[in-house]
């Protein structure tokens, strides 16, 4: 019985690596499509986030069939429990990708350019190391990595203040740039939606390794 | 200062166990410096693999195992304050104050209402109308009233395995004992009736202390406030339940209740 349920267990981990790397990699793809402006690109990353969902879906139905038929308890229990939440949050990750991807598809139908005083592609860079770094401290069992990771919150919330100042200030200015205002601050809105999402994973991976709730806690 | 850890400390213990050992008849040592406090009006679950001591600690609660010549404990077991492992103990008083309920339903080869009223027969000189009584709040005490108020004279042996077991409850808890200790008093009988007497269990800890000894890991996990996981005779860890089974301290734990051995 234990050695079926460590089967399964290894099989779920396995699919939720797979939709990590399919969630990354629209982030990815969004990144690149704002960065040149490929409207075909950002409708691919549009196009596919339904087999994420999908995917979501799929793997939600597994952990809850394993909680029914094996009862698991103690590291086992908060193993399937942080699966159920970083697939929320993964998908909540291909989600803000793909309004990222609309909102490219919206820049480039009014022509609109980005400002250059919005730094939109660096801010996508740090968003997906954070990710990238909460994936790794996931499979690596590194709490560690993912208290360091959680630090990295405030740069990107920094970042997302000084874009919603500054696009507030470009609505105000009715300058030729302000077309590209609201776009741009939904963007950095997701952005820092994601990073927030790579911040929840790594609060669930510190319960995975410690027990210890840590969210809403200053202290970590 | 630690919140939970006062809290901890304000709940009163019913029974301390203080370096309990002990001895089979051929000088096999089942149990090794037990120490455990069993807290008042709560559920305390005793798990742990076949042959681990479970059973023979629960044993020496009521110092039963003192049928059986050559058997001895070492130590201390404190029972509101007054060490039971004393010589001096009255057992007979001991075992009024500490009831039992075995794996397999135990009724007598006589009526329903001769199985309860047995233990009042025995230990108080109570007039007839007394006994009736205290047999009835019992019997609806044990959630078994209903079922067999018809046929109080029926033998009790003729009841369903479930129900049988509600009847070896009523039977211990019409003495109004402090203590109820029950070996893995589900293992023998179906999902349905364990339910029922989980439900009586978590009624009754409001009127007693209770001590149960169970394999089933989730009843534990449902029904007990505190658990003592047992291993080789050494108590490994104890803790509140919802504690144990999500973050166990203890490797030995962990590997335990997750399947991984035992």
């Amino acid at each position: 019985m234990r050695d079926r349920f460590t089967y399964e267990i290894t099989l779920l981990k396995q699919r939720l690596q797979q939709l990590a790397s399919s969630s990354r990699n629209a982030l990815v793809e969004a990144s690149n499509a704002l960065q040149t402006m490929d409207t075909a690109r950002a409708q691919g990353i549009i196009e596919n986030d339904m087999c994420i969902d999908a995917e979501e879906v799929a793997i939600e139905e597994e952990c809850l069939k394993l909680i029914a038929l094996y009862q698991p308890v103690a590291k086992d229990l908060r193993l399937i429990i942080t699966i159920l939440k970083i697939n929320t949050e993964l998908e909540r990750v291909a989600d803000l990708s793909a309004n990222i991807a609309r909102s490219v598809i919206s820049l480039s139908a009014h022509h609109c350019a980005i400002p250059n005083t919005m730094d939109l592609t660096t801010m996508a860079k740090q968003t997906d190391a954070m990710l990238k770094g909460a994936l790794e401290a996931f499979i690596c069992h590194h709490p560690e990595q993912a208290r360091a990771i959680i630090q990295e919150d405030d740069v990107i919330d920094n970042l997302n203040h000084k874009h919603y100042d500054f696009a507030q200030h470009l609505l105000e200015s009715q300058c030729p740039e302000m077309c590209s205002a609201l776009d741009t601050i939904a963007i950095s809105y997701a952005l820092e939606r994601i990073a927030d999402s790579a911040t929840n994973i790594c609060e669930d991976i510190i319960y995975l390794n410690e027990g210890v709730i840590v969210r809403h806690c200053p202290q970590l | 200062m630690n919140t939970v850890n006062t809290a901890e400390h304000m709940v009163n213990s019913k029974i301390k166990v203080r370096n309990l050992s002990f001895y089979y008849e051929n000088g096999h040592q089942a149990l090794f410096n037990n120490d455990l406090d069993i807290h008042e009006n709560a559920i305390t679950a005793v798990i742990g693999p076949s042959g681990c001591g479970k059973s023979t600690h629960l044993r020496t609660y009521n110092r039963i195992y003192s049928l059986h010549r050559g058997q001895r404990a070492e130590g201390e077991i404190w029972l509101d304050g007054v060490n039971i492992l004393s010589p001096e103990m009255d057992v007979l008083s001991l075992r009024r104050r500490v009831g039992m309920i075995f794996q397999r339903p135990t009724p007598f080869p006589m009526s329903v209402f001769e199985n309860v009223a047995y233990p009042l027969r025995l230990h108080f000189k109570l007039s007839k109308r007394e006994i009736g009584d205290r047999v009835e709040l019992a019997l609806r005490d044990a959630s078994l009233w209903e079922e067999v108020k018809d046929s109080l004279h029926k033998s009790g042996q003729e009841l369903s395995g479930g129900q049988q077991q509600r009847l070896c409850i009523a039977r211990a808890i019409v003495t109004e004992p402090e203590v109820l200790l029950l070996d893995e008093p589900t293992s023998a009988i179906d999902p349905v009736a364990t339910l029922k007497i989980e439900d009586l269990l978590l009624r009754l800890k409001e009127r007693f202390t209770i001590v149960i000894v169970t394999h089933n890991m989730q009843q534990a996990a449902r029904i007990s406030d505190q658990t003592a996981f047992f291993y080789k005779g050494h108590i490994i860890e104890t803790g509140p339940t919802q504690r144990l089974f999500t973050t166990p301290k203890e490797k030995q734990t962990e590997d335990y209740i997750t399947g991984r051995f035992g």
